[in-house]
């Protein structure tokens, strides 16, 4: 009795939640964007209930970028997917044909909305001296990264440092593994997502520094305070073009392709960019980058074409099952 | 007049009391610290750590988490699975065990077997089953796809996944208890004219009960309180499919330390509104 009491309640309470909203849209992304996404889906909620009465409302759902690409393949039913590199939605198009392959020259500056670059955060002070790549291959440096395999942001990293050791030691592919090799030899913890690899840098205090995505570097600082984590911007890093899209099969299952593409269209916008900087994303829009370019270290930066040529082929050169990330992390 | 009646039975004759045991006092100290310090270590010390981490920031910060729509609907969720889950293994686990204990048939071990499968199994391979069998790729994916069914990433999912990790709870419980007691009883109401029905609810049950509730309370505690198999097949969607152990790791996650405390008390206090109920319903229906 006191079982079935609880299904009708559950049951009661469920149907009134669906009856509020009009629409709803799942964004399935990458770890770090939560807190950006908070903002963004409240700012679009306000400006599409303005122009259409419609009331939308958008869920989240975050991991590593590679582990959500799965899951969306596998059915978890994203209307707009918005992962942390375009080699995870080309994925969901080759693997689950959910989407054209030609999805990315369908919106502006290869469909991301928003860059990012890869830095490092060590703690205050900087006690072991870190100030570049080089440092982080030395003996008795712990390095804090996550697992290349299931997160975007550690293929990044992982891309940043090769292209660091290839411009160093001259274009011998021989010794950037060898440097990558040895940069992995100091890394204690490989955890499956960015965000899993912050907490494990700054709350379980492990590590002398963590590779890390540029805006959650900073949003850690903010969140931890000053006096405990600084940034240190390495001489070259990699610029980052985190991708989105729409999932053509479900949107069109689901009727939402119109709010959808309103979405996606709507980052774009000077009001959805100055959102973006504010939580520590690049900004495309040249205006609102300007307003905000002194919060970004001025670094160079090499980008996955030049130097990889391309996100296919870096995967197939280094993540893929055998390829060099496994020949030089075998423990 | 009743107080003269009740005299003699005071008047018994008093015996010095007994000690229990023999051990010098240094060595009952010694044991009963030692026990005392263990349960102190590992169950006071982290349920008083939850509370108090739980409302570090005010009372304000905790009511907030515990009232944000996101923690209401993980909430819902999670009850929901258990009150689905639980009757269903409860149902199964009596009928299961009593099969097993009162009858002999053919495939009995394959079917032992079988109720212990989802202990051995590691939680999140049973959630990889479930991808497997109803995921978009898996067997049944195209199929549910085109008739717009959810299963996995949506509710039922997180429900099959509960009720797998939580099987073999009440079934294990009862069976040793059943083969102890035997069939004699059960024989004497047959030859009695008891139909099988009369014999199961005047006979059976009632000499298991307190096996049967503690089997319901451990299924009902793990079906609140998994993370691994319902973390496969949740999808991770806030408000939609979040149980409360995924809410609290989301919101360690973002940083939000005492909102992830203060939800993760939540999760305690449902446990301690289980164990309670469990000493009433004892106290109700005692011998």
């Amino acid at each position: 009795m006191k079982h079935r009491l609880l299904i009708a309640a559950a049951l009661a309470l469920t149907t009134t939640v669906a009856a509020g909203a009009d629409i709803t849209l799942l964004n399935v992304s990458y770890d770090p964007t939560r807190e950006l996404y908070q903002d963004i889906n409240a700012a679009f909620a306000k400006d599409w209930e303005a122009k259409t009465k419609d009331k939308v409302s958008i869920k989240q759902s975050h991991g590593g970028s590679g582990k959500q690409a799965r899951s969306v393949i596998d059915g978890l039913d994203a209307d707009v997917v918005t992962l942390a590199l375009a080699y995870d939605i080309d994925e969901i198009a080759s693997r689950g044909r959910l989407l054209p392959q030609a999805w990315q020259k369908r919106l502006p500056n290869n469909s991301a909305p928003y860059t990012s670059t890869i830095v490092f955060l060590v703690r205050k002070g900087n006690p072991k001296g870190i100030r570049d790549w080089g440092d982080l291959v030395k003996p008795g440096v712990a390095v804090i990264t996550p697992n290349p395999k299931t997160s975007g942001g550690a293929r990044w990293n992982y891309l940043a440092a090769w292209a660091y050791a290839l411009k160093t030691f001259g274009p011998d592919e021989a010794k950037a593994k060898d440097f990558v090799g040895r940069l992995y030899k100091n890394v204690p913890v490989l955890d499956s997502g960015a965000r899993g690899s912050t907490t494990t840098f700054v709350e379980r205090g492990i590590g002398d520094v963590l590779i890390a995505w540029e805006n959650e570097a900073f949003l850690a600082v903010k969140e931890l305070g000053p006096d405990k984590l600084e940034i240190v911007a390495p001489s070259l890093s990699i610029l980052a073009e985190p991708p989105v899209s729409v999932v053509d099969k479900v949107v069109d299952r689901r009727g939402t392709r119109k709010v959808a593409q309103a979405y996606l269209e709507y980052l774009y916008t000077p009001e959805a960019q100055d959102i973006i900087a504010r939580n520590y994303y690049r900004p495309i829009d040249l205006k609102v980058a300007g307003k905000y370019e002194k919060q970004f270290p001025k670094l160079q930066l090499i980008t996955v074409d030049e130097v990889f040529g391309g996100w296919q082929k870096a995967q197939k050169t280094h993540f893929v099952d055998g390829a060099v990330f496994d020949q030089i992390f075998t423990r | 007049m009743t107080t003269a009646v009740l005299q003699p039975a005071l008047a018994l004759p008093v015996r010095p009391v007994e000690k229990a045991t023999a051990e010098p006092p240094w060595v009952r100290l010694l044991l009963i610290g030692l026990a005392l310090a263990f349960l102190g270590i590992f169950l006071f010390v982290p349920l008083a750590a939850v509370f108090y981490e739980a409302l570090r920031k005010g009372v304000g910060v905790y009511w907030q988490a515990v009232t944000e729509p996101d923690a209401l609907a993980a909430v819902r969720l999670t009850l929901l699975a258990a009150a689905i889950s639980v009757p269903l293994n409860l149902v199964f686990g009596v009928a299961a065990a009593w099969a097993i204990a009162k009858f002999e048939f053919r495939g009995k071990n394959l079917l032992i077997t079988l109720i212990d499968l989802p202990f051995s199994v590691s939680p999140v391979i049973a959630g990889l089953i479930f991808v497997l069998v109803f995921g978009l790729q898996g067997w049944f994916g195209e199929w549910l796809s085109e008739h717009d069914l959810k299963i996995i990433f949506a509710v039922p999912g997180i429900v099959l996944a509960t009720i797998f990790v939580t099987f073999p709870f009440v079934a294990r419980e009862l069976i040793p208890l059943m083969q102890a007691q035997g069939t004699e009883e059960e024989e004497a109401a047959v030859v009695l004219g008891a139909s099988g029905w009369q014999t199961l609810w005047r006979v059976t049950l009632p000499n298991v009960k307190w096996g049967l509730l503690y089997g319901v309370i451990l299924s009902n505690a793990r079906a609140m309180g998994e993370f691994g198999a319902v973390s496969v097949v949740s999808g991770h969607i806030r408000g939609l499919t979040n149980t409360l152990p995924l809410h609290v790791e989301i919101l360690y996650n973002e940083y939000q330390f005492a909102a992830a405390f203060a939800t993760a008390s939540l999760l305690a206090l449902l446990a301690l509104v289980t164990l309670v109920l469990k000493a009433w319903v004892e106290r109700r229906f005692a011998d």
